[in-house]
C-alpha cells in the first residue's frame, strides 16, 4: 500500500514538532526515518499510524484519506522500541490478539487464529515458543514476537519505532539482516525510525533524513552519502570536516591563497567547504592545497585520524592518514579533498 | 568421577555479599514472635483449656454462627463493592488531571486516619431513619441503619483506601505503549480495558480485596454504632467476643476468636496462593 504524507504539520501545545512535511512512500518499499532526537521522526511515524492527529495536512493510504480514521480502522502494524507485549498473555495469544478482537465475520475461528500464530512464529524463527510468556523471552525474541503480532493483522503498512534500539549490538545486527529478509519475503510497505545511520543506510531502500521537524533529504544510501544536499546531512551522515572558505572567480580560496579546487558554477562570496576525512589526496609540496600542522592524532581501526590546525586562525579539520604515514606531532601535512561540496556560509 | 548429588531439603537462599542477613532475619523473627506469634498462641492456648465438646458447643451455637456469618458476609460484600469503586477512583486519579485532584487524592486516606467510632457515629446519623439519607430511603422501604446493610456501608467506608492505595501505584506503572499497541491491532476501548488493562491490574485488585476484607472482618468501632447489634441479625463476631468478655466468659470469647483466626488465616492463605500463582505466570 502506498502512503502519502501531504503537507503535514503537527504541534504539541503550540510547539511545532513537524513543519509542513511531505513524503511519498511507494508500495512495498522499506523506508528509514533517520535523525537526531527531537527531529520529529517518531512523531511522523505516529502520525502515519494514527497514534497522533495532524494539526494540519493529510495522510493518504493509497487514494484514501486516512487522516481522520481511527487507529483501529487504519490497519497498521506498529512495533514499539520496548516491545509493548501483553505480559499476561502467552506468545501465541499475543500474536493472535489482533485477530481475536475482531467482530463478526472478519474474525477467524479459533483454530485458524492458532494456525496463523504458529505460522508467523515460524516466520520469525521462534517455532515452539507458543506457550511461553513474554517474561520468559530475551529482548531479541520479544521484538520478534512484537513483529509477528504486528504482521498477524495483515497490515497495510508496517511501522517500527526504533525497533532495535533496546537491544545489544550483536543482536541488533542479526535482527537487522533478518528484518530485511522478512521484508523481502512478505513485501509489506515498511517504515522504521532510527537514530542509527548505519542501520538506516544498510537496511533501507530509501532514507529520509530529518532535522528539527523538517525533512532534509530523501534518497538511497548512495544519494545520501555521496551527494548530501545540506550542511546538516553532510555533518549527520558519516564523518565530515568543514572549513570556512571564499569563492572568487570560480576558485576556492582559504584565507589568502587558493587551494587548487575549481568551483566555476558557484557564486562569489563566503562559503563553507565540506569533505570526508577519508576522501583526501595527500600532497608533498603546497601550491594549491590545504596545509596545516598536526594538533592531535588518534588511531582508529585501520587508519590514523589527525586533527590539523590550518592557517593563522588555527581552524581545525580532521583527515585520515595511512597508519604508516610519518606525520607526527607538529609536523606539516598538505592535502586536497577528493570529493567535496560547498554550501553558502551560514 | 561422579559429582555429588545436589543437597536435598531446605536451604537458606544465598544472601547477597552485603552483610547483615543473619542480624536482620534474627531481628525479624524475634519481632514477629513478640508482636504476633505469642499473643496469638496465647489465644489458642486459652481456648484449648476449654475441652473439645464445650468448644464445639460454642462453635455451633446459633448466635456464634450467625455472628460469624454476618462478619464474614458483610466484609466480603463490602470488599467486593470496594474493588469496583476503589478501582474506579484509582483510575480517575491516575488517568485524569482535573482541578481538585490532589484534594480528592488526600480524601481517600481519611478513613485511614479517622477514629472508626467517629465514622460509625457519622454514618449512623446519616442513615438512621430520621437522618438525611435514611429519610430518603425510608419511603422506598430500604432500611440501612441497624441492619446488615448498615454494616456493609460502614465497612465500605473503612475499606476503600485499601483498594485505592494498592491499585493506584500499579495503575500508574501501566505502559501507555501497551494500550497503543492494542489499539493498532484493532482493539476498541472496551476490549483494551477488559483484555489488556484489567488482567494486568488483577493481582493488585486481589491484594486490595484481601486487605479490605481482612480489615472488614476485624472492624469493630464503626460497625457497632450503625449495626444496632441485634443478636442473630446484626451482631458481628468481634462484638460477640466483647460481650462474652464482659460476662467474664473468657473461654467462650477465646473460642470465637480462635474460629475467626482460623477462618481469616485460611482466606488470606487462599488469596496469597492466588497471588503467587499469577505472579509466576506473568512474571
Amino acid at each position: 500500500m502506498e502512503v502519502r504524507v501531504a503537507n503535514v504539520r503537527k504541534e504539541f501545545d503550540r510547539f511545532p514538532a513537524l513543519h509542513d512535511v511531505s513524503l511519498d512512500i511507494k508500495s512495498g518499499e522499506l523506508i528509514a526515518l533517520l535523525g537526531p532526537s527531537g527531529s520529529g521522526k517518531t512523531t511522523l511515524l505516529r502520525l502515519i499510524a494514527g497514534l497522533e492527529r495532524p494539526t494540519r495536512g493529510n495522510i493518504f493510504f493509497g487514494d484514501e484519506d486516512a487522516s481522520h480514521k481511527s487507529i483501529q480502522d487504519r490497519n497498521v502494524g506498529f512495533v514499539f522500541q520496548h516491545y509493548a507485549l501483553f505480559r499476561h498473555m502467552t506468545v501465541a495469544d499475543n500474536i493472535g490478539f489482533g485477530l481475536k478482537v475482531r467482530h463478526g465475520p472478519s474474525r477467524p475461528p479459533a483454530q485458524e487464529i492458532r494456525r496463523r500464530a504458529s505460522e508467523l512464529l515460524d516466520l520469525v524463527q521462534l517455532s515452539g515458543l507458543e506457550k511461553r510468556y513474554p517474561a520468559q523471552l530475551s529482548g531479541g525474541q520479544r521484538q520478534r514476537v512484537a513483529l509477528a503480532r504486528a504482521m498477524a493483522i495483515e497490515p497495510k503498512v508496517l511501522l517500527l519505532d526504533e525497533p532495535f534500539g533496546a537491544l545489544d549490538a550483536q543482536v541488533r545486527r542479526e535482527l537487522r539482516r533478518w528484518l530485511r529478509e522478512i521484508h523481502d519475503a512478505t513485501g509489506h510497505t515498511t517504515v522504521f525510525v532510527t537514530h542509527d545511520q548505519e542501520e538506516a543506510l544498510e537496511l533501507a531502500d530509501r532514507v529520509v533524513v530529518m532535522s528539527q521537524g523538517r525533512i532534509e533529504q530523501v534518497g538511497t544510501a548512495d544519494d545520501i552519502y555521496d551527494t548530501p544536499n545540506s550542511p546538516f546531512v553532510y555533518g549527520f551522515i558519516g564523518e565530515s570536516s568543514s572549513l570556512p572558505v571564499k569563492v572568487e572567480n570560480g576558485e576556492i580560496w582559504l584565507a589568502d591563497r587558493p587551494i587548487g579546487l575549481a568551483a566555476p558554477n558557484e557564486p562569489s562570496g563566503d562559503a563553507t567547504l565540506y569533505f570526508r576525512p577519508h576522501d583526501v589526496e595527500l600532497l608533498d609540496g603546497c601550491s594549491g592545497c590545504i596545509a596545516g600542522t598536526v594538533a592531535a592524532s588518534r588511531r582508529v581501526a585501520g587508519t590514523r585520524r589527525v586533527e590539523l590546525e590550518i592557517g593563522g586562525e588555527r581552524q581545525r579539520v580532521e583527515i585520515e592518514l595511512p597508519v604508516d604515514h610519518p606525520a607526527a606531532q607538529k609536523s606539516r601535512v598538505a592535502f586536497r579533498p577528493g570529493r567535496w561540496k560547498l554550501f553558502p556560509a551560514a | 568421577m561422579t559429582t555429588a548429588p545436589a543437597q536435598a531439603g531446605w536451604r537458606f537462599r544465598q544472601p547477597s555479599v552485603i552483610p547483615g542477613f543473619g542480624l536482620t532475619l534474627g531481628f525479624s523473627l524475634a519481632y514477629l514472635t513478640l508482636i504476633i506469634l505469642i499473643p496469638l498462641s496465647g489465644l489458642l492456648w486459652r481456648s484449648a483449656a476449654l475441652g473439645w465438646p464445650e468448644f464445639w458447643a460454642i462453635a455451633t451455637d446459633r448466635r456464634t454462627i450467625n455472628a460469624l456469618r454476618i462478619s464474614f458476609g458483610t466484609a466480603f460484600v463490602a470488599a467486593a463493592v470496594n474493588v469496583v469503586f476503589g478501582t474506579l477512583v484509582a483510575w480517575v486519579l491516575v488517568r485524569y488531571r482535573f482541578p481538585g485532584r490532589r484534594i480528592v487524592d488526600a480524601m481517600v486516606d481519611l478513613p485511614f486516619a479517622l477514629p472508626t467510632a467517629v465514622a460509625g457515629i457519622a454514618l449512623t446519623t446519616l442513615y438512621a431513619p430520621n437522618g438525611w439519607i435514611g429519610k430518603l430511603l425510608m419511603p422506598l422501604g430500604i432500611k440501612v441503619a441497624y441492619t446488615p446493610l448498615g454494616i456493609v456501608i460502614a465497612l465500605i467506608f473503612i475499606g476503600l483506601p485499601f483498594v485505592v492505595r494498592t491499585v493506584q501505584p500499579i495503575m500508574e506503572e501501566i505502559d501507555k505503549e501497551v494500550e497503543e499497541a492494542a489499539a493498532t491491532l484493532g482493539a476498541n476501548r472496551f476490549q483494551i480495558i477488559t483484555r489488556i488493562l484489567f488482567p494486568g491490574l488483577a493481582p493488585a485488585i486481589v491484594t486490595g480485596f484481601a486487605l479490605a476484607f481482612a480489615r472488614g472482618v476485624g472492624e469493630y468501632g464503626s460497625v457497632i454504632f450503625i449495626a444496632g447489634n441485634l443478636p442473630y441479625k446484626s451482631e458481628i463476631a468481634p462484638l460477640l467476643i466483647v460481650i462474652r468478655l464482659e460476662e467474664y466468659n473468657y473461654p467462650a470469647a477465646t473460642a470465637i476468636a480462635a474460629i475467626m483466626l482460623a477462618l481469616s488465616f485460611i482466606m488470606l492463605l487462599v488469596v496469597n496462593l492466588a497471588q503467587s500463582w499469577s505472579r509466576k505466570r506473568y512474571g
